[in-house]
Formats: structure tokens, sequence, C-alpha cells
């Protein structure tokens, strides 16, 4: 049984353990809260001896594979898998005839078909499975399998399917009146996203197995394993107890393992042959494989009066989801709810869909949502504030959102000691960021004089010619944990025993380990709340009550709210107990507050939980004859609430802003007529070490009253502002207006050939 | 039916790989790899059989051979930057843009050659210097010049049964620049590519041009522009430019996801005019720019 390790920390100097309560929150620990003890799985990960879902085997299994549609739109008039059965070697070849309960499966709605039915929607629909000895001989079972397809013309422009009302969800927001407002300065522009794919570098990966009961283990790379349950389990026709998960080594995550992929195929192989069946994707089929971040096109009109105060803001926001739904609904809610980002202003129409399309299906990608609209507010906040003549900075402290402040759909900034003020004002934690980013000097980094260094790096484009310096800010507004009424809750179990005469704290959870230093958070936690040393986790498996997801910036709140409250329980009842008698055990489900679904007309309602703000500023050299560019600088301000762990905490700020600079300027899944161009890591880039600069962080903690130590949700929210920020700097170096990211060369140069 | 039966031949030295070759025409060579095992890993290929080059230690070491070096095929990348940048500047900038370390640590000029990728980073330098290809087969040896060795996209004057054994470079006899354009500042396909060598002994200028045609492409045109050489004052930039213009016009690009034709007509433009203004500088006393 490919049991995933137990993953031990014990800090070196283990003094005599306690066997009465010694803990609790304000006794600083070794390895506890606010320390960065060394990962649990950081020496196998950079050994390479750490087990991704890629790497596992089980004795006797068959490989996988998925034959997946080659084209965008068809009719499948007959697949005849004869000449793939014949192949000496091949277990099985299902399709969706075989799949045992029911046909579809989605996170929201069941939409997505496990296997395809009559027809494709999308390159890359899966088809039928096939199961055979080795990994090539079911690649080429799967070219043998005859499928007979009469090809349509595919559905691939958003704003099409829009009128034809073909749409997931259309969310507005009706504030005020905007078209009454007498404003002093309007500006009017249209912004176009580009597809960005989270691209973790561990393919998508799993082993199901026969399980004794009649039912299957699973043991997959995923962010919510209860989540893949509960859509597996119908779709196999078991029920839920009978199927039984556990979470494999993961390669990184960003939104890619919140939809189902190799779960429901491998099991029902593994069912159909009574053996072991193990799925990788490669690179090519990961890129078809997982959803994506939705396009998105944007027409915003900002209008400010001569203050500079913002009057009123009108959006027209259309992302395109794709085939089937995935999150598009929730991220629909997201586009509107925080379309025009941590601003007041009184006077708001947005109007936001998630279109249907024959393009690769769109859903959860870190920054939810959050991120197209971002770019486009924040494009805005800087002309309008040139179209007032006024600092950008300025402007955006000027319209700040404050405690007290309401956001468009009519929730209240409440996240903040309300006993803070400001000289007499409410504290606006953005002002207050605003100042400090303007405080720290725009760094003198000297134009590069290593080719490195350089825009074009080793490529040695440039010495110097032609390069032109920008600075430019963005700031992000993220919601963290889920929104709109959604039942959002994590469990945790903890188990304090005597071991050899130590004291051992067990903790059980079911959340993902997605490369965040999640697993390192729980042990602080531990650590801290219980006065324990040696903190040992579980594997994180179905066996556990529901984690939720590792996504929307949330498991350090609700993964380490559940740990933090059960260790409360263990520790008080330890008060009264010796360890000697037997262990001790608890188990909490910890709840944030409750939200409220927005309005369907209006949009209004107390939708998010928490908001997180980040500012970011960039410091760019642009080759501007050949349209290259250089970050070389990324000063970032970000309100964490707490820092839990400083080392990890700079990691999801460089790892985020990277995400950003990558929007910015190179990352872009292509697509003509639906098909996917670059389905590949030689055409998808990502950006490198030589890519990314060194940053500068300024890290602020004002607490939220309502989350456990104060913490704010801290993933996300770099990867919505460094994005606008890089472009405000090549607008900056180049004087040119570029409302579509990525920023691709040919858009910084295009204006040569327009030349007499 | 698995993947690792297919007979994989380490001869250990060029005499019987050639006749292993001979007797084995279905074997695939291999050298760093770093070509094939994505196509054998994606399956785009299934060798039937392999032949393995890494043995092979005279396909291992570069030679001074007076006016020219005669470098190996199976020469990895890194060795090229790190021992032949003086004598063959312009390549050795190429091989430094190669991939990421990994990929310079195998990857080998006979196998990106082989591969004859219109991409290439190592032809353009090949063909603003005009090297030879040496190719040898059990029926013997012959030599290529580079500009006729690619007939067209991955298509080259290669047949079943060669090798390629080396590479004869001429030292540069003048400042070389090699300028890749990728979207991104490492490890990254050209976008277009361009080499320039000015040869001060024979008064003759070379160029290289990748990534902007079906073929590495030289641009004879722009070539033969008139400099005043050995008259330092009269370099201008209406001379860059012009340069510039030519390259371009020799190019023959396509749309794709790399690029733009426009775009790529426009960078080489750019390119050209720099690196002749560089190449120019530095034969003059300027700073090398
Ligand atoms: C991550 C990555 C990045 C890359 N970046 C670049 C880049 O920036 N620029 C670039 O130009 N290339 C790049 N490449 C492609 C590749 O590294 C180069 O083309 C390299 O030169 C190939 O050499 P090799 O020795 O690895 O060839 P191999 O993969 O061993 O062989 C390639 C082909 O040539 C044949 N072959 C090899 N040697 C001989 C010989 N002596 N005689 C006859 N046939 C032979 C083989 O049969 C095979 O068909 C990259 C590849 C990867 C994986």
């Amino acid at each position: 049984m490919p049991e995933p390790a137990a993953n031990t920390f014990a800090p070196p100097q283990t003094p005599t353990p306690p066997t009465r309560a010694a803990g609790g929150v304000g006794t600083p620990r070794p390895g506890g809260v606010g320390s960065s003890p060394t990962r649990p799985d950081a020496e196998a990960k950079v050994n390479g001896a750490f087990d991704y879902a890629s790497d596992l085997e089980f004795p006797g299994m068959l490989w996988g594979h998925t034959l997946r549609s080659p084209h965008p739109r068809a009719r499948i008039r007959a697949i005849d898998p004869a000449a793939a059965l014949a192949m000496p070697g091949v277990a099985a070849v299902l399709t969706a005839a075989d799949v045992p309960g029911k046909r579809h499966y989605g996170l929201i709605e069941a939409d997505q078909p496990v296997l395809a039915l009559d027809e494709v929607n999308y390159q890359g629909e899966p088809v039928a499975i096939i199961a055979a000895d080795t990994l090539d001989l079911a690649r080429l079972a799967a070219a043998a399998v005859a499928v007979d397809y009469e090809v349509l013309e595919p559905r691939c422009d958003p704003e099409a399917a829009v009128e034809a009302g073909d749409y997931f969800r259309y969310q507005p927001v009706r504030l005020g009146d905007p078209d009454a407002q007498q404003p002093a300065a309007v500006v009017t522009r249209e912004y176009v996203v580009g597809m960005q794919d989270q691209a973790p570098l561990g393919p998508e990966s799993g082993i199901a197995v026969p399980a004794l009961d009649g039912g299957v283990e699973l043991y997959v790379a995923t962010q919510w394993v209860h989540a893949d349950l509960e859509q597996l389990a119908p779709c196999l026709g078991l029920e839920p107890d009978r199927v039984h998960m556990a979470i494999a080594g993961i390669g990184g995550a960003f939104g890619a393992r919140e939809d189902l992929s190799v779960q429901v195929h491998m099991a029902m192989l593994a069912l159909a042959t009574g053996r072991a069946v193990k799925m990788m994707y490669d690179r090519a089929e990961s890129f078809v494989g997982h959803v994506h971040r939705h396009p998105a096109r944007m027409r915003y009109e900002h209008a400010a009066d001569a203050d500079g105060r913002l009057l009123y803001v009108k959006a027209r926001i259309v992302l395109d989801g794709g085939a089937y739904a995935s999150t598009t609904e929730a991220v629909v809610g997201n586009a509107a709810s925080l379309a025009v980002g941590p601003y007041e202003v009184e006077h708001v129409t947005v109007d936001a869909w998630g279109a249907r399309t024959n393009n690769p299906p769109c859903g959860a990608m870190r920054g939810f949502g959050g991120v197209q609209t971002c770019f486009a507010y924040e494009s805005q906040m800087d002309a309008l504030a040139e179209a007032l003549g006024l600092d950008p900075l300025e402007f955006r402290r000027r319209n700040a959102v404050a405690q007290g402040s309401k956001l468009i759909t009519g929730q209240v900034v409440d996240a903040y000691d309300p006993g803070r003020a400001d000289r007499g004002r409410p504290f606006s934690p953005l002002a207050d960021m605003l100042g400090r980013v303007k405080d720290i000097p725009v760094p003198a980094v000297p134009v590069g004089r290593d080719i490195v260094d350089l825009p074009g790096g080793t490529g040695n484009t440039t010495h110097g010619e032609g390069v032109r310096r920008g600075v430019g800010y963005g700031v992000g507004l993220k919601n963290v944990c889920y929104s709109e009424g959604f039942d959002d809750y994590s469990t945790a179990s903890v188990r304090l025993e005597l071991v050899d005469g130590a004291t051992v704290a067990y903790l059980h959870t079911a959340a993902a380990e997605v490369g965040q230093g999640h697993w390192s958070l729980q042990a602080q936690i531990a650590r801290t709340e219980l006065g324990v040393d040696r903190v040992e986790l579980l594997p994180n498996d179905t066996k556990a009550g529901s984690a939720g997801s590792s996504s929307a910036s949330r498991q350090s709140y609700m993964t380490g709210g559940a740990v933090k409250a059960a260790c409360e329980a263990v520790r008080e009842l330890w008060r009264d107990r010796d360890l000697a008698d037997g262990p001790i055990e608890a188990t909490r489900v910890f709840r944030h507050r409750a939200t409220k679904p927005m309005d369907p007309v209006t949009g209004q309602g107390e939708s998010h939980v928490q908001l997180a703000l980040c500012v970011h500023r960039a410091t760019v050299d642009v080759d501007v004859e050949l349209g290259l560019v250089k970050v070389v600088d990324l000063t970032c301000v970000q309100d964490v609430g707490k820092i839990m762990n400083p080392v990890a905490l700079e990691g999801q700020i460089h790892g985020g802003s990277a995400q950003g600079l990558g929007l910015a300027v190179m990352e872009e899944m292509i697509t003509r007529d639906g098909r996917v161009m670059n389905a590949s890591f030689t055409d998808y880039l990502i950006p490198t070490i030589l890519d990314m600069p060194r940053m500068r962080l300024r890290i602020v903690e004002n607490a939220d009253p309502e989350a456990p130590y104060g913490l704010r949700g801290a993933g996300e929210p770099p990867t919505l502002s460094s994005t606008p920020a890089i472009v405000a700097a090549i607008r900056d170096a180049t004087g040119l207006p570029l409302n579509q990211i990525p920023v691709r060369p040919e858009h910084l140069t295009a204006h040569f050939g327009r030349q007499p | 039916m698995s993947q690792t039966t297919a007979p994989f031949h380490t001869p250990a030295d060029l005499a019987e790989a050639l006749r292993l070759l001979a007797a084995h025409p279905e074997a695939v060579p291999v050298a760093g790899g770093t070509d094939l095992m994505v196509a054998v890993n994606y399956r785009l290929t299934r060798p039937a059989a392999m032949l393995d080059l890494t043995r092979l230690a005279e396909l291992r070491e570069w030679t001074d051979e007076g006016d020219a070096i005669r470098i190996g095929s199976g020469v990895p990348y890194a060795r090229i930057t790190a021992e032949l940048a003086t004598v063959l500047p312009g390549l050795a900038a190429a091989a430094r843009t190669v991939g990421s370390p990994q990929i310079r640590n195998r990857g080998t000029l006979g196998g990106n050659l082989a591969t004859a990728s219109p991409a290439g980073d190592g032809h353009p330098p090949l063909l603003a210097t005009g090297a030879d290809i040496e190719i040898a087969s059990a029926r013997g040896t012959r030599t290529v010049p580079v500009e006729a060795f690619f007939t067209g996209p991955k298509r080259s004057v290669l047949q079943p049964g060669e090798l390629i054994t080396a590479v004869t470079v001429p030292k540069a006899a003048g400042p070389q620049q090699f300028l890749k354009v990728g979207t991104r500042n490492a490890m990254v396909i050209a976008v277009c590519s361009l080499a320039v060598a000015l040869d001060l002994d024979a008064r003759r200028l070379g160029t290289g041009i990748g990534s902007a045609g079906p073929t590495p492409l030289t641009a004879p045109d722009a070539n033969l522009i008139e400099l005043p050489w050995g008259r330092t004052g009269l370099f201008n930039d209406a001379l860059a430019e012009e340069f510039g213009r030519r390259v371009a016009a020799a190019a023959r690009p396509i749309d794709d996801v790399r690029g733009t034709a426009a775009y790529r007509r426009h960078a080489l433009a750019v390119c050209a005019a720099r690196a002749l203004r560089r190449v120019w500088t530095a034969a003059h006393g300027g700073s090398g720019r």
C-alpha cells in the first residue's frame, strides 16, 4: 500500500516533556507561531526524495490513459474500441456507456461529462479511457480507438455567446445613479486579459486501487479531497463510504487541482479491471487536462470630480468560461463584487458575465476573478489620475476605503480595530500602505552592466541601447475564504499522547499541502497552543473531516482555525488530566462568519468574509526598440494581519508576485478557433530567475479581530497587484497605452511600423 | 511491449559507430539527448534502436587547425562558451543563450545541426563565418558548407547511415556578435536571432539569421554593404540602419505563437543595426558595444 508517510518535525532541542498543560497563546515557543521552522517536506523536496503523486507505484498496476477530442466541437457518431481491445496487454477501453453512475460531475454545477456522451465541446475533452500494461501501450491503444466525429463549427467568441444568452452567470451591481453625475474628468478604456495557466510543475497524477470492501482507494494530488469524493462517488455508483481517498504529494496547484482530472477515470478503470491503475498526464495533456484562468474583455468608464474623488464607475466585464461550468459562477461573483477595487465610490453600474464557449474550460486560479478586474481598475486609476493632473498614489489615497467604508456591494469594511483612528478619521489601512510604499525610495538599480541584468538577458540584444526606465504602481483587493453564503468550514483532530516518555501531538486534517507550507503552519499552531515540541502530522485523507480547499487564501484561516480550536479543547481537558492516564483527543469544526449571496439584480450583500490588500511598485527597464522588458525591482507592501511564518509568507509574496509578472509580460495560453496553440513549456513561458527581480517587502500586521491570530490570507493578493504595477511601469517607460496583457514585444514596437 | 526493449548500441569509437549504423540503419543516434528525448517522451518518435554517441572520444574534442577550429560534433555548449570565447566569439555567445545550464552541459552542436530547426541557436554564427560541416559514414567522409546544409524546416542533407563528426569554423578575424530575441530573459526559443562577423583581414561582413524563415538564412545583400574599411570616422547610423533594412529584407518570417512576421522583421533590423555598430566600434577601438 503506498501509504504516504506521516510528516514529522522535531526541533533539535527537546526539553523535558511537560505532562501538565503549559502552553497557550502568548507563550513564545521554538517552532511555534511567528517562527520559521524547517518545513517537514523541505529536505525530501530539495534532495529529490519526496514522493510526488507521479512517483507512486503499486505492484501489478496498470497504466491508464485518456483519449481526448482533437476537435473543439463535434458530434460523436460512433466509437469503436475493437482494434484497441485486440492489442495484447490492453486491459480495458471504457466510454460514456461504461460510467457506472452519474454521467456528469462539477464543482458547482454537475455539467462536465465523465466521458463525452454524444458530443464534445472543447479540444481535449475526454472521450474514452484505456488501461494497459504500460503507459506507451495505453497511448498506442488510445490511438487505435476509432471515433467517428461529425465536426461542427466551434463557438469561440465570448461576446457573441453573451449576446446569444449563452452564459453561466450574469451578475450586475447597481449603486446610486452614475448617469446623474457631473464629472470633471472621465476616462473610458477597453482591456483584454489573456488566458493564463496555473502551470503547476507536477502533472495531474494518482493511483486507484480496488478495495476489499468493493470500493476503491485513491491516492491523488488534489486541493480538496472531500470535494473530489463528493463528485466521484455518485459517478462510480458507490456509497461515499466505499471511496477512500488520500492526498498524494502535490507539485503545485494554484487552482488547477480544484476540478477533477484523473480521479474518476482511474477509479473506473480500477473497478473495471480489478487492478490498481495509475494515471499521469504528460505536459501537453496537463495543459488541456485542467481549467485555466478566465480570459477577459472589459470596458471601464471612470469619472471623478475636481477634488479627485471618484464619482462613478461603469464596467462591462465578459469572462470566457469555456465549455463547462467549473467555478465560473463564483469567479463572476468575485469579478463583479471587486470590480472597482479598494476605493470608495457611490455610483456604480457593473455588468459581469461568464460566457459559455467552445474554448478550454476556465475555473480556479490564484486570484480567482480578482486578477482580471484589478488590471482594469488600476489602469483606470492611473489614467484618471493623469487626466486630473494628480499623482497616482495621491489619487488612490483620496479614494481609499477605510474602516466603516462600504464596498460597491454595500459590504461594510469592518476588518480593523474599530477604535483605531487616523487623525480623527477612520483608519484606512490602504492609505497607510500607500504612504509606506511612497516612503520607500525607488531603488537606484543601475541600468545593468552585465547582459543578464538588461532586457533580453543572455540574448545579448542590448548593451544599454534603447533602454528606458519606468515606474508604476498597483493595488489589489482580494476576498479571503469562500463567499456568497457558502458553508465554508474545516475540521481538525488533535491527539496528545505520551510516546516512550515524550509528549507528542498528532494532528489529523484533510488539508492539502500544495507547497504553501501548510504542514509547518499546523505544527506551529499546535506547538504554541499546547506547549509541546513534537508534533506529527497524520496523512491527509478522507478519514478526517473536510478541511475545505487549499484555495481562496483560506487554509491558514480555516484549517489553522480548526487546529487552534482543537488544541484549545485538548488544552482544556489536559488541565484536569494526566497524560500518563491515556491520550487526550479533540476534534473541532471551524467556521468563519456567515456571508450572503449577492442580490441578483443589485449585487448588494455582505458577500465576503475577509478582505486583504496588497500594494506593488514596479521598476522596469524596457528596450523600447525591441519591446523587451526586464523588471528590475518589485517593492511590495502587504497587510497580512499576523505574520504566522515569516519565511513561508515571503515565499507566498514572491511567488504570487512572480505569477502576476508572468501574466503581465509572458504567460498566455493562445487559442485559435478553440484550439490550444502552445501546450508546452517551450511556448507557454513562465518567469525564470532572470525575469524575477529581488523584492523589497514591507509587511504590515493590521489584525483582523474576526480571524485566528488576527491573520489575513496572504497567498493571492500579490498576484493581483503585481500585474498592473508592472504594466504601469512599462507605460511609464514607453508612453504607450497598453490595454492588453500579457504585453508582448510586438505591442511595444507596433508603432514603429506605422511611422512614415 | 514495454518502452525499454529497443536495442541501445554503445559503440566505443567512431569506426565502430559507423559500422553499427551501417548494419542497423534504423538506429537513431543520440548525443546530448536534449532534442531527441523530448520527442521520445512525447511519443513523437518511437526509435526502434538507439546509437549512443557520448562515448566517442573523437567527437568530444576540439582542435586548433591554424586558421580554423575543428569542433567535434559532441562538444557540449558549456565547453564552447568556456573554452572558445576568444577564438570563436560569435559561436560562444550563441552557445551561452542555449537553454539552461543543464541543457548546455548536455546539448551539442552536432545535435543542433542534425535537428536542423530554423530556431537552432548554433546555426547563425556558423553561417556568418562560413563554417564547414564534416559528415562521415561507413562509405567515407564528405564536407558540406553550412549554407548548403539546411534544406527545409527540420531537414538537412544528412542521409541515413551518416553522422556529423565535426564542424570547422574559421577563427575570428575581427569582432563578432550574436543577438537572440526572446520573450523571456533566459531559457527561451528564439523569436529571431542574428549573428554578424566582421572579417578585418578579408574586409568582409558575414551574417546569419535564425528563426525567421524555413531554414536558418544568410543575408548576402546585407553582407555586401559598403563599409568605410580602415577609415574610422566615416561610419554612421545611416549605414547601420541600411544594414538593418537589408537583413530584414533577407528574412522570410511567418506569424506564429512566438511572434508575428512583422515583429521579426522589425527586430532583425534593430538587432542588425546594433550588431554592426558594436562590431565596427569594437574593431576601431571603441567600447565593444
Ligand atoms: C529545455 C530545453 C531548452 C532548449 N533550448 C534551446 C535553445 O535555447 N536553443 C537551441 O538551439 N536549442 C535548444 N534546445 C534544443 C537542444 O538542446 C539543442 O538543439 C541541442 O543542440 C541538441 O543537441 P543534443 O546533443 O542534445 O542532440 P540529441 O537530442 O542527442 O539529438 C538531436 C538529433 O540529432 C541527431 N544527432 C545528434 N548528434 C548527431 C550526430 N553527431 N550526427 C548525426 N545526427 C546526430 C539525433 O539522432 C537526433 O535526431 C533546448 C532543449 C531543451 C530540452
